[in-house]
């Protein structure tokens, strides 16, 4: 109830409800087209498949609010595979071994990519950029070149699995519920003090810091959660399409795309994760509306590109053009 | 600040210089030597066509603003240019002008998203790299075009040891060096990049310049392109899958340029360019495993930003009124 | 007065939000004078400035240059008409040399380019001229110091071929020596013929270099008179005067002064030096002071952004070193800080979470009944807006600043630094937050109130302290004349 809640109050307030009217739209095309998909199957399908993204940008968005980029998660979504894929080498014991140094990795990821960002000052664009770089050349020079070993059954479960025989859903697969979770819990810590001094640092840094905020702090945590995201969005990437070399390739600008299509802001300080994660959505639906209307897969990106700068050209002029009635006291300074 | 600081051109050339020390030293111990013909021809050569990236780049980012898309555009303008010589030598001109016509038109469409429509450039760029990219890969399944052979020398020809398309690098490093010192547009970049409502306030015609470096980072792109032509005999879609705007943006903050604008020139991009070529050679006649130089880049991007972040101005001054000596620490604001 | 003034300004009518803030203001500036604009802060001086730097319009009157009717919509407009302004604060890029500030724009070319030797040459000359031989042209502007900044500025406003320079406080940011600079500068632009609008507060400047004096009282020119007519205590009290009885209230009955809950001792830094200062429980202490004698400094100071390097520091008794914000809220301290925009608010959030910022950002201060009380704060400095959920930055000025105040109630700390809590925000939101003042010295709190406005002080403060020079220059009594304030301010003895 909490979450509907909050969609809506996002809905009304805040100037991100256009990503969700963008989503009904395309639901609305999808129905029209093939009335099916609205069965409880292939919106499973669907979910299951979108969910990755999903929870790539509620991790994304962390970073986004408070001012900065993650160009690191597409890497280490892939380096996380890769690692799961030689440590467990086909060993169902190692499975949760594994599953803890994935994690400790994707904390550390971004708790370095922070700290570098913070401490060093160096623009988080650089920092994730190298971040990508570093990440790409070691676990290719880790494994050789290409990935070695393979995954374990229980390691690929909560990427292809579900519950069974839900009465009137049928599956409900696992992936779905992990988004869920994920999303309930990153609505959850934007509501606690964490999330709003996050907010509050990606607003306006100086009076957060002047009202006594750690700001450094706020925005390290913030990669840390990315980094975590990212080591999920792995572990089911990994679990649903398996080992390759290219998993995680450009993720992290389908990601950005996403959560700026959500209505956050680059720079920091406006958007919710929900409309965030609901940017995500948005992005996938729109690739299946591009299958079923059988357009070729190779076009995706033109639309993409054409329609994250609507988006944001829409917003920026929807920003000039709202009723400021402060600005006129600015200038009112009589000094 | 000390009265003789060390101007950040002079630091990077010292850092080449020691790259280059370190890594000639390294691959003397191992045998070999870094200045053979052979491995000064590698190393140029790779530094053409990042080269001809980042000087465009080094614009844009001098302006604050961004272009993701230059690895596209050249992956297009390769395939322009292919297309339109169709293996006949007296179309060479006609190709080459197509291809930079086309890239400088993609140039303009970022720059206007970003002058007129107030599009954050990472964003606007990133969608007018993505909608060339579904074009590629919807238009093009492969290799098209045919380059003829007269062209394919702009890939492979090499004088002494300078390929020739290391020399026409340079040429436009020297003319872009040129025309930020020299035309009014040209400086002005600094101006719009280092604060745009003053250089508004002082009469610059700010969006006019930001379409300037926009375009001309479309036509370096396009440039880049023509060299992929030229060495691949075709145009080659699949070229923008090896990220080359990444490279660049790379090499234009080691070579000093201000990833918020202001800041910077080319020459100091060159000598990125060049520390980067130089560590590729060293690690490739070492016979190193290659991706550990992407490791090191990258640790390297970030340790030079980290270093020029100690060494900016500020532009506001507070005067210290008492114990002057301590003011160089900072008034130590959040 | 001479036929052709270089300008001439007739009633000039300026309103921010329907508050006036010049009524019918006229100006004469003759060519080669040195016209000093003074008045007491919100007099309307930079206002009336930026209408001729063209940063406002005026809502009414004409501007004539030189016997033509002028008007202005942009900056660049006015300096094409050949008025300069320097402001405050600098408008130079760091990273472009000082030839290239100056020419900015303007580049000399030859052939289609930048000629830099011309640039070179002409900057030198500009400088040469202006009596300054040790400014490299080549020097990139942010080596430069305070002062040399200014010089560029004010080369950069001749460059432009301007027959009037307005300079706005020049010498705020000055030490003595370099206002010895300063005034041989404005002395060779009158050579040149050369006008200046010299807006400052400083009496000694506007006694030693102006040739007329207009005197701005609440947006209204009260008079232009030839310096030598005018005793520095006439100008003075021409530039104050306002009754002070109708616009404050009283301290609330059962306010109390009790103990000393802020001391300083001996307090320095950089900025400020041999600073005392005793604030007890119920007691609004006034920090005085011109621009730039490090009012805002102190509270920096106090609430440990840029912390005392020497003295001590003591809250409600117990010594304490505040290094930065969460210790000096930990201690229990509270500063409203002078620019809310840029340094009070979190302008795309919500009023609430405005509100919340403190408690949010410190653990030691958060709780559940603080954190219920908010909307009790809010409605209690009448804070007018849409709900808890409207975005501060819809909010007028005033309003804005009942938020930044109820951020810090909402703390519930022991001393309360205002910074210019006023600056910016209409007469009526003004009256309320003065109540609220008092209402927080009743509730027994040390209220620290720094504030440029001279009637502020006067009205709400139970003591003066008045800076000068980054130095305490005195300390009055309520019941204290603005004359006397000012007399400290401007580093005499009261009479």
């Amino acid at each position: 109830m909490r979450h509907l809640r909050t969609a809506s109050a996002a809905l009304i307030g805040g100037g991100t409800g256009t990503v969700f009217a963008l989503l009904a739209a395309i639901f609305i095309a999808v129905a029209f087209i093939n009335p099916g998909f609205f069965e409880w199957p292939s919106l499973m399908a669907f979910l299951k498949q979108a969910a990755p993204l999903v929870i790539l940008a509620a991790g994304q968005y962390f970073v986004i609010v408070s001012g900065n980029f993650d160009l690191s998660v597409g890497a280490l979504v892939g380096a996380q595979v890769v690692i799961a894929a030689k440590l467990i080498d086909g060993e169902e014991s190692r499975t949760l071994p594994v599953l803890g140094v994935m994690l400790l990795f994707g904390l550390g990821v971004g708790l370095v990519n922070g700290l570098i960002t913070t401490a060093l000052k160096v623009q988080s664009f650089i920092t994730t950029l190298g971040m990508m770089l570093v990440l790409y050349g070691a676990i290719r020079l880790w494994t050789g070149g290409a990935p070695t070993g393979s995954l374990s059954e229980a390691f690929r479960g909560p990427g292809r699995r579900g519950i069974e025989g839900v009465p009137l859903i049928g599956e409900i697969p696992w992936a779905v519920l992990i988004m869920l979770g994920a999303g309930a819990a990153a609505i959850w810590l934007m509501r606690t003090r964490f999330g709003r001094i996050l907010v509050a640092t990606g607003d306006n840094d100086l009076a957060a810091e002047l009202s006594g905020a750690r700001t450094g702090t706020v925005r390290t945590v913030a990669f840390v959660f990315s980094g975590l995201s990212a080591t999920v969005a792995g572990l089911l990437i990994g679990g649903y399409a398996g080992v390759s070399a290219q998993v995680g390739e450009g993720m992290e600008f389908t990601v950005i795309t996403a959560v700026v299509l959500g209505g956050v802001v680059l720079g920091g300080g406006r958007g919710s994760v929900v409309a965030a994660m609901a940017g995500a959505l948005t992005l996938e639906a729109l690739f299946t509306l591009f299958n079923q209307m059988f357009l070729p897969a190779s076009i995706r990106p033109s639309v993409q590109g054409a329609i994250i700068i609507a988006a944001v050209a829409y917003a920026a002029w929807r920003r000039t053009r709202r009723p400021v009635a402060a600005t006129a006291t600015v200038n009112a300074d009589p000094s | 600040m000390s009265p003789r600081r060390l101007d950040t051109t002079a630091l990077i050339y010292l850092a080449l210089a020691g790259v280059v020390a370190v890594g000639g030293a390294a691959v003397a111990m191992d045998g070999g030597n870094l200045f053979s013909t052979a491995n000064l021809v590698d190393m140029f050569t790779r530094t053409s066509l990042t080269g001809f990236l980042a000087i465009g780049m080094t614009l844009v980012i001098l302006c604050r603003s961004l272009d993701l898309s230059v690895g596209y555009t050249a992956a297009l303008s390769s395939l322009v240019a292919a297309t339109t010589m169709d293996g006949d030598p007296g179309r060479i001109v006609l190709g080459v002008a197509a291809a930079l016509l086309v890239s400088g038109l993609i140039g303009a469409a970022g720059g206007a998203v970003v002058a007129f429509l107030g599009v954050n450039p990472f964003i606007a760029t990133l969608g007018v790299g993505l909608i060339i990219k579904g074009y590629l890969d919807t238009r093009y399944k492969g290799p098209a075009g045919d380059v003829p052979a007269l062209f394919q020398q702009f890939g492979y020809t090499r004088v002494a040891f300078l390929p020739i398309s290391t020399i026409v690098m340079l040429a436009l490093a020297a003319a872009g060096i040129w025309f930020l010192r020299s035309t009014r547009t040209g400086h002005h970049m600094y101006a719009v990049g280092g604060d745009i409502d003053i250089a508004r306030m002082s009469g610059v015609r700010t969006k006019r310049v930001l379409m300037a470096a926009h375009v001309l980072c479309g036509m370096a792109a396009g440039t880049a392109g023509l060299l992929l032509a030229a060495r691949f005999g075709t145009g080659s879609a699949e070229s923008y899958t090896n990220l080359y705007e990444l490279d660049a943006i790379a090499a234009v903050v080691l070579g000093g340029t201000l990833l918020l604008g202001g800041r910077g020139g080319i020459a100091g991009t060159v000598a990125g360019v060049l520390i980067l070529a130089v560590l590729d050679t060293v690690f490739n006649v070492m016979q190193i495993n290659p991706f550990a130089k992407d490791v090191l880049r990258g640790a390297i991007i970030i340790a030079a930003v980290a270093i020029y972040a100690r060494r900016q101005l500020g532009r506001t001054a507070r005067r210290p009124r008492f114990d002057a000596a301590t003011t160089g620490a900072g008034t130590g604001r959040p | 007065m001479s036929p052709s003034p270089v300008l001439a300004m007739r009633g000039i009518d300026k309103a921010f939000l329907g508050v006036p803030v010049l009524r019918s203001v006229d100006l004469d500036i003759e060519p080669g004078e040195v016209h000093a604009l003074v008045g007491e802060n919100g007099a309307g001086k930079s206002t009336l400035m930026k209408i001729l730097a063209g940063v406002h319009t005026a809502d009414a009157g004409t501007i004539e240059l030189h016997g033509r009717a002028v008007s202005f919509t942009h900056p660049l407009q006015a300096q094409h008409a050949g008025i300069a302004t320097v402001f405050q604060e600098f408008n130079l890029l760091p990273e472009l040399s000082v030839a290239e500030n100056l020419h900015l724009g303007r580049e000399p070319r030859r052939r289609g380019l930048i000629d830099r030797r011309a640039m070179a040459e002409r900057t030198a000359e500009l400088l040469a001229d202006l009596g300054v031989d040790d400014l490299a042209p080549a020097a990139k502007a942010g080596t430069l110091s305070v002062p040399r900044r200014q010089i560029v500025e004010i080369a950069r406003a001749m460059s432009q071929g301007a027959d009037l320079i307005c300079m706005d406080e020049p010498t705020a940011a000055l030490a003595d020596a370099e206002v010895e600079l300063l005034y041989r500068l404005v002395e060779r632009l009158r050579d040149k013929g050369v006008s200046v609008l010299y807006v400052s507060h400083r009496l000694r400047e506007i006694f030693d270099l102006c040739d007329r004096i207009t005197v701005l009282k609440d947006g209204e020119r009260v008079a232009t008179v030839d310096t030598p007519d005018i005793t520095p205590d006439e100008l003075v009290t021409a530039m104050v005067g306002r009754r002070i009885e109708a616009v404050f209230p009283e301290p609330l009955p059962g306010t109390e002064t009790g103990e000393v809950r802020l001391r300083v001792e001996g307090g320095g830094n950089a900025h400020v030096d041999g600073i005392d200062l005793e604030v007890r429980a119920g007691e609004i202490v006034g920090l005085a002071g011109l621009q730039g004698s490090g009012r805002t400094e102190v509270a920096e100071a106090v609430f440990g952004i840029t912390p005392f390097t020497r003295g001590t520091v003591a809250v409600d008794g117990a010594p304490k070193r505040i290094t930065g914000p969460r210790k000096a809220i930990a201690a229990g301290l509270a500063l409203v800080t002078e620019d809310r925009k840029a340094q009070g608010l979190a302008l795309n959030q919500s009023v609430k979470a405005n509100a919340r910022m403190v408690l949010d950002a410190n653990a030691r201060v958060h709780s559940r009944e603080r954190l219920a009380r908010i909307d009790g704060v809010l409605s209690g400095l009448d804070l007018v807006s849409q709900g808890g959920d409207q975005e501060v930055q819809y909010l007028s000025g005033g309003n804005q600043q009942k938020v930044v105040v109820a951020k810090w109630l909402a703390a519930e700390p022991g001393v309360i630094v205002l910074d210019e809590p006023t600056r910016g925000i209409d007469v009526g939101a003004k009256h309320k937050l003065y109540s609220a003042i008092r209402s927080l010295a009743a509730e027994g709190l040390a209220v620290l109130l720094i504030t440029s406005e001279l009637i502020e002080v006067i009205g709400l403060a139970d003591r003066i302290v008045v800076l000068h020079d980054g130095r305490i220059a005195g300390e009055l009594p309520a019941g204290a004349t603005e004359q006397q304030v000012m007399a400290y301010a401007t580093g005499r003895s009261p009479a």
